[in-house]
């Protein structure tokens, strides 16, 4: 008998037993689901990493070292440690082909008031250069200038949430607020970028010249000094990343490449990437699992089916059925639980994907390969299980079936 | 003498039951000829439904040779019986064997899905065509719990006969039948035989085999007597002689 016929067969049994399929069914449809709304979150928090690893800008490159080198005890003040320079910044400018621009980043926290109003927010101390590397644009007024950072102005730039917390409907430029009691003047606002998909404010910063932090508010400390560089292109980035190692050991003798971390963004988004596919992997087992209890669940119906159907099975052979028919009708029968299974099973999990990222404010992403993935086991999980109760209701002699009571 | 159908040689069948070997068929010699109407008899336990399965290649015999239509079923593969079973023996049984919940039309087209290389429409016609051969074309959607006794034992010979098989094997065919669609069912056997059909009978009752042209009967696992039924009664007229039923249908 060709394939087809035995498949409408196989459908027509199942057809009689409506709830005990749709039941057996249910165990493989949570299991695709489950699967499906794992690797669908698990591939929205590698997304979250991506996007705010690529939100720091293009062909990024971030300097930071080793606070706990011994090496700088005896010149630098206690606690210190940081090897990095501020003359580091123009050493890496000036010298280093490819690198487009790049900044002295210190980052420290304040108290922010202006007249009656509070605020505590991360504060940066920066080059002009860095709002080239982040991409930032002034919304209203303007960014601080080269000049600002040589003269040591006390300017500075707040973002949105800045400066609907501290002023209100008021207009912010041109005022001045005090951060740890040093009087800043606001120049600009910056272009609102909005939460981070990790729900992260970005608006809520405050951006100076990093000379003036370092001077008023760091208290002539190195404390925290990091160093972002924006390469020319994708391509370079690797021998720019190099040449910056080179220098900055060139530039501070006796020091080893493991004192400096130069991790270009690509660094980043891998460490962060393995991360995240553990953490999927994992979810995906747990709800691999749940898929396999599925499978079982298939198995044990179709056992009891086919003990149901001995006197069934015995009439068909006497008329004409053969092994292999009958193997392959209660084989098809449990592959056709499976898939239909499976196929609700990846509604489900959409559904269920939605959902998550609807409450949870987490962009999930249902991926082609997962759906495939999902089909690819119930089918394979259909035949698997199946195949145990086929070749027992194909085995079965034929006299003793036929007479079956 | 027309053509021989089949033909076994000192056939045997032995089961273990534990320690003890039970010899339900202890040498069974019979030719049976084209266009026969034969009724097997005997008591239970005479072998006779041990015959009928060696008979319908539903089981393999200990000893002895079967020849079934030129071809020797002993030494054949499974698969070939399967294709002898589908295409060469139409079976009656005593309980109709219908599938539950499928319908007339589809228990008849049965055997035909086991045959290749039909499509849905010669499927089709073919079973309609075995209904109306048994006068139960009318009933083709019903399933067999919609059906009496006759009707469903009437849908199991429209499978028997679908296949166009060389013999008709009935095990004990009106066993579970009241006299009257007895009486029904053996008339559509003796139509079928007038059309040229073999057919081997098994019961134990003597009235149902003095229907056939020829009576076997078998005891303690053999053939004890083989007589010919000169002038076998005919179930029609039998029917028409039944009193009328108050209720018809």
């Amino acid at each position: 008998m060709n394939i087809f016929g035995i498949l409408r067969i196989a459908i027509k049994s199942l057809g009689r037993n409506k709830t005990r399929t749709f039941l057996t069914m249910l165990g493989i449809m949570i299991g695709v689901a489950a699967v499906i709304a794992m690797l669908a979150i698990g591939q929205g928090a590698k997304k979250i990493v991506d996007d705010q690893i690529n939100s720091m800008g293009t062909n990024v490159i971030i300097i930071s070292s080793n606070f706990s080198s011994q090496r700088s005890t005896v010149q630098s003040a206690a606690g210190s440690g940081n090897l990095l320079e501020v003359e580091d910044t123009e050493a890496i400018r000036d010298r280093i082909d490819g690198v487009l621009y790049a900044s002295t980043v210190f980052t420290t926290f304040g108290q922010l008031k202006f007249e009656g109003n509070n605020w505590r927010t991360g504060v940066m101390g920066v080059d002009a250069d860095y709002f080239n590397i982040r991409d930032m644009q002034a919304e209203q007024g303007h960014l601080f200038y080269p000049s600002d950072v040589e003269n040591s102005t006390k300017v500075c730039v707040i973002g949105k949430t800045v400066a609907d917390n501290l002023f209100g409907e008021a207009d912010p430029l041109e005022k001045i607020i005090r951060i740890r009691n040093v009087p800043f003047k606001v120049v600009g606002v910056l272009k609102a970028k909005g939460q981070n998909s990790m729900g992260q404010d970005q608006d809520d910063t405050v951006i100076a010249p990093y000379s003036t932090v370092y001077a008023r508010l760091l208290g002539q400390r190195w404390r925290n000094m990091m160093i972002m560089v924006s390469a020319e292109s994708k391509e370079r980035i690797h021998i720019v990343q190099q040449d910056i190692l080179d220098l900055l050991q060139s530039r501070h003798r006796g020091t080893t490449s493991e004192e400096f971390y130069v991790r270009t963004q690509t660094d980043l988004a891998e460490a962060a990437s393995s991360v995240s596919d553990t953490m999927t992997i994992l979810l995906a087992s747990i709800a691999g699992i749940s898929l396999l209890v599925g499978g079982i669940g298939i198995m044990n119906i179709m056992l009891v089916s086919v003990t149901e159907r001995i006197k069934e099975i015995g009439i068909r052979m006497a008329v004409g059925a053969n092994k292999k028919d009958v193997l392959l009708q209660f084989i098809i029968e449990a592959v056709t639980i499976s898939i239909f299974g499976g196929l609700i099973g990846i509604g489900l999990g959409f559904l269920a994907s939605g959902i998550v990222g609807k409450y949870m404010n987490w962009a999930v992403e249902v991926t082609p390969w997962s759906v495939m993935l999902s089909v690819g086991f119930s089918c394979a999980i259909g035949i698997f299980f199946g195949w145990y109760p086929a070749s027992k209701a194909a085995n079965l002699n034929l006299i003793d079936a036929l007479r079956y009571e | 003498m027309p053509e021989l159908l089949i033909k076994t040689q000192h056939l045997t069948k032995t089961y273990q039951m534990g320690e003890v070997k039970v010899h339900a068929l202890r040498g069974v010699d019979l030719e049976i000829h084209k266009g026969e109407f034969i009724a097997i008899m005997g008591a239970s336990g005479s072998g006779k439904t041990t015959f009928m399965n060696l008979l319908g290649c539903l089981d393999h015999p200990s000893g002895g040779t079967y020849w079934l239509d030129g071809t020797d079923v002993h030494a054949i593969s499974d698969t070939e019986l399967t294709r002898i079973r589908n295409q060469k023996i139409g079976y009656v049984f005593q309980s109709f064997y219908l599938l539950p919940r499928t319908t007339a039309m589809e228990n008849v087209e049965l055997p035909l899905l086991y045959r290749n290389k039909l499509n849905h429409h010669q499927r089709h016609e073919l079973a309609i065509s075995a209904m109306r051969k048994v006068s139960i074309e009318d009933r083709m959607h019903h399933f067999p719990n919609q059906l009496s006794g006759g009707q469903q034992q009437r849908v199991a010979i429209a499978r028997a006969i679908v296949n166009e098989p060389v013999f008709l094997l009935a095990d004990e065919p009106t066993g579970n039948l009241d006299t009257r669609t007895s009486l029904e069912v053996m008339a559509v056997f003796q139509q079928l035989h007038k059309e040229g059909k073999t057919i081997v009978l098994v019961t134990h009752e003597q009235d149902i085999a003095s229907y056939a042209q020829r009576n076997i009967t078998f005891r303690d696992g053999k053939i004890v007597a083989d007589t010919t039924n000169p002038n076998p009664k005919d179930a029609l007229s039998d029917l028409a002689r039944l009193p009328k039923l108050d209720e018809e249908e």
